[in-house]
């Protein structure tokens, strides 16, 4: 069964904010109206985001890494916001496993705010409905847009390329692949809510230089010191750039 | 979490109306089989009207804290999964089975006590509904113990007993002694359980770290920025937003108002009416600052994104 999600690369993630301000372009621009953006030159702005970038300290200075995290719904295999919701808005499709938001149907008592561990649903103070990342359903659906632009925006915007999209329940998927291959993780597992988004963790590059390498074990002009004859066929080694 | 007043007058207004109609079902049914003097007709009516009002007053309050009033009705449609949702169902026939059982009274005196065990077993289950919105969410440790219902229950019958009794001096009833010891019964019942729940919920240790939120498993962690420097509903719907001194008077305030100083009023006051209005304003108001500090109390994992404003 598809459950499309997020795969979000902590390693090459630079907290440059632009999935944030293309998700709220696309999701203000679209069908659903605009989002709240109050006082947006003011002393004290506020507004609706699907998707935030936070930005952590890991360690001690001077031992300590800059973790920039962007955090949006993670369609939950098991979501906490869609039983306790009155009114069925909350719901998670079975075709993808996406959770919507009904807005339709939503009164705003924010009661699935509540029970999301991770605070990825807002109210929108203006329609006063609860909303949250839709992993731009109505992109990736949507025929008039070219393949490469049937993905969700965030995913378009990032620069680093952080951001991957696919069905994490198929195996042979670039996001199935990553998860697997390099150590995909849940949040908060003990919550026990299975979040079908992953984040791929920060990894060391290394490579381990030996002496050998610096210089050549077998070095045939140092054995038997003559120049090597380029009319005889042989192996060829890589002493001789030609 | 952040106390919303309206959620606050909400859950105190309906819980003292529906600890009042318990109140005078009871008293109807002891006397029904020979304890204690008829409470009378009036007496019952003149009560559940005014359990009737307090219900009425809880549901115009819960109005102002959904975004779409309009589209309440759709709210029972989850009752299969959802306890607001179970909650909205058994609220307007908790006050449908309160409405019949005051016309009853002078309609139809004979099916009375039938009425009002339908209605007593609607308003305990509202009770448990209630309690059970916030319990059943498992990742608000101070919430998820059966506590929650157990308290919720017992503070409406106390607050609704006092309320009783004050009804019943007002009225010149002889169940006013009766109402009075019930009164304190329940008080220190509830006192009991609430310190009980105050005490289980200082030793509680987080389920979810930082570490975890992030799924990094360094013991160093902390946020620099949480991606805004304005507020956003993450901000202002899950923290309460006093000092640590507010939350403590708080606590005690609610420990003094809604236990300590009802208990001494009808323990030493007289049985007049207007020292039992009195201990019922007195522990209403002290049940408003125990519901603001349950709601306070409680740490919302989200809490550990919204740190620090770099």
């Amino acid at each position: 069964m598809t459950q499309l999600a997020l795969v979000i690369d902590l390693n090459v993630c630079v907290g440059c904010h632009a999935c944030v301000t293309n998700c709220k372009q696309w999701n203000t621009s679209g069908a659903a109206g605009p989002l709240v953006d109050l006082n947006a030159y003011g002393a004290d702005p506020t507004g609706t985001f699907f998707n935030r970038v936070q930005t952590f300290e890991v360690g001690e200075y001077p031992e300590s890494q800059t973790v920039h995290f962007p955090k949006s719904c993670l369609h939950c295999e098991d979501p906490p916001c869609v039983p306790v919701c009155p009114t069925g808005a909350s719901y998670k499709r079975a075709e993808d496993g996406i959770v919507l938001v009904d807005y339709d149907k939503c009164i705003g008592c924010k009661y699935c705010s509540w029970a999301c561990p991770y605070g990825v649903r807002e109210l929108d103070e203006k329609r006063r409905v609860m909303t949250k990342c839709t992993l731009c359903v109505d992109r990736i659906y949507d025929t008039s847009l070219s393949a490469r632009d049937r993905q969700p925006s965030c995913v378009l915007a990032c620069p680093t390329g952080a951001r991957l999209f696919g069905d994490v329940h198929d195996p042979a998927s670039g996001v199935a692949t990553a998860i697997r291959e390099r150590g995909g993780y849940p949040l908060m597992p003990e919550q026990g809510t299975r979040p079908a988004n992953h984040y791929l963790p920060r990894r060391k590059t290394e490579y381990k230089i030996r002496e050998e390498d610096l210089v050549r074990a077998d070095n045939p002009l140092k054995i038997d010191g003559t120049l090597p004859r380029h009319d005889v066929p042989g192996d060829a080694t890589e002493d001789f750039a030609t | 979490m952040h106390p919303a007043f309206s959620v606050l007058f909400l859950t105190t207004l309906l819980g003292a109306g529906q600890g009042l109609f318990l109140a005078l079902f009871a008293a109807e049914v002891a006397a029904s089989i020979g304890i204690g003097p008829a409470p009378g007709r009036e007496f019952l009516a003149v009560g559940g009207g005014v359990a009737l009002a307090f219900g009425g007053l809880g549901l115009i309050a819960s109005i102002f804290h959904i975004g779409h009033p309009e589209r309440g009705w759709r709210a029972m449609a989850r009752w299969r999964t959802s306890w607001l949702s179970r909650e909205l169902i058994a609220l307007p026939l908790f006050m449908a089975g309160l409405f019949a059982w005051v016309v009853a009274q002078f309609m139809l005196p004979t099916a009375t006590l039938l009425l009002g065990a339908v209605t007593a077993v609607l308003c305990v289950a509202l009770f448990i509904c209630t309690g059970m919105i916030y319990a059943c969410l498992r990742l608000l440790q101070e919430w998820a113990t059966p506590l929650t219902p157990i308290n919720y229950l017992l503070l409406g019958c106390a607050s609704g007993a006092t309320l009783a009794a004050a009804c019943a001096a007002v009225m010149g009833s002889p169940l006013t002694g009766a109402f009075v010891r019930a009164a304190i019964a329940l008080t220190v019942a509830g006192a009991i359980m609430r310190v009980a729940a105050l005490y289980r919920n200082r030793r509680l240790r987080p389920r979810t770290t930082l570490q975890s939120a992030i799924g990094i498993p360094h013991p160093r962690i902390r946020q620099t920025a949480q991606g805004m420097m304005g507020g956003s509903f993450n901000t202002r719907e899950f923290f309460h937003g006093a000092t640590p001194q507010k939350m403590t008077a708080i606590k005690w305030g609610f420990l003094l108002g809604a236990f300590a100083l009802p208990i001494a009023l009808l323990v030493l006051g007289p049985a007049a009416p207007a020292a039992l209005v009195a201990a019922f304003v007195v522990q209403y108001t002290g049940l408003l600052a125990e519901r603001w500090y349950f709601f306070a109390d409680a740490n919302h994992p989200q809490n550990l994104y919204y740190q620090a404003i770099s």
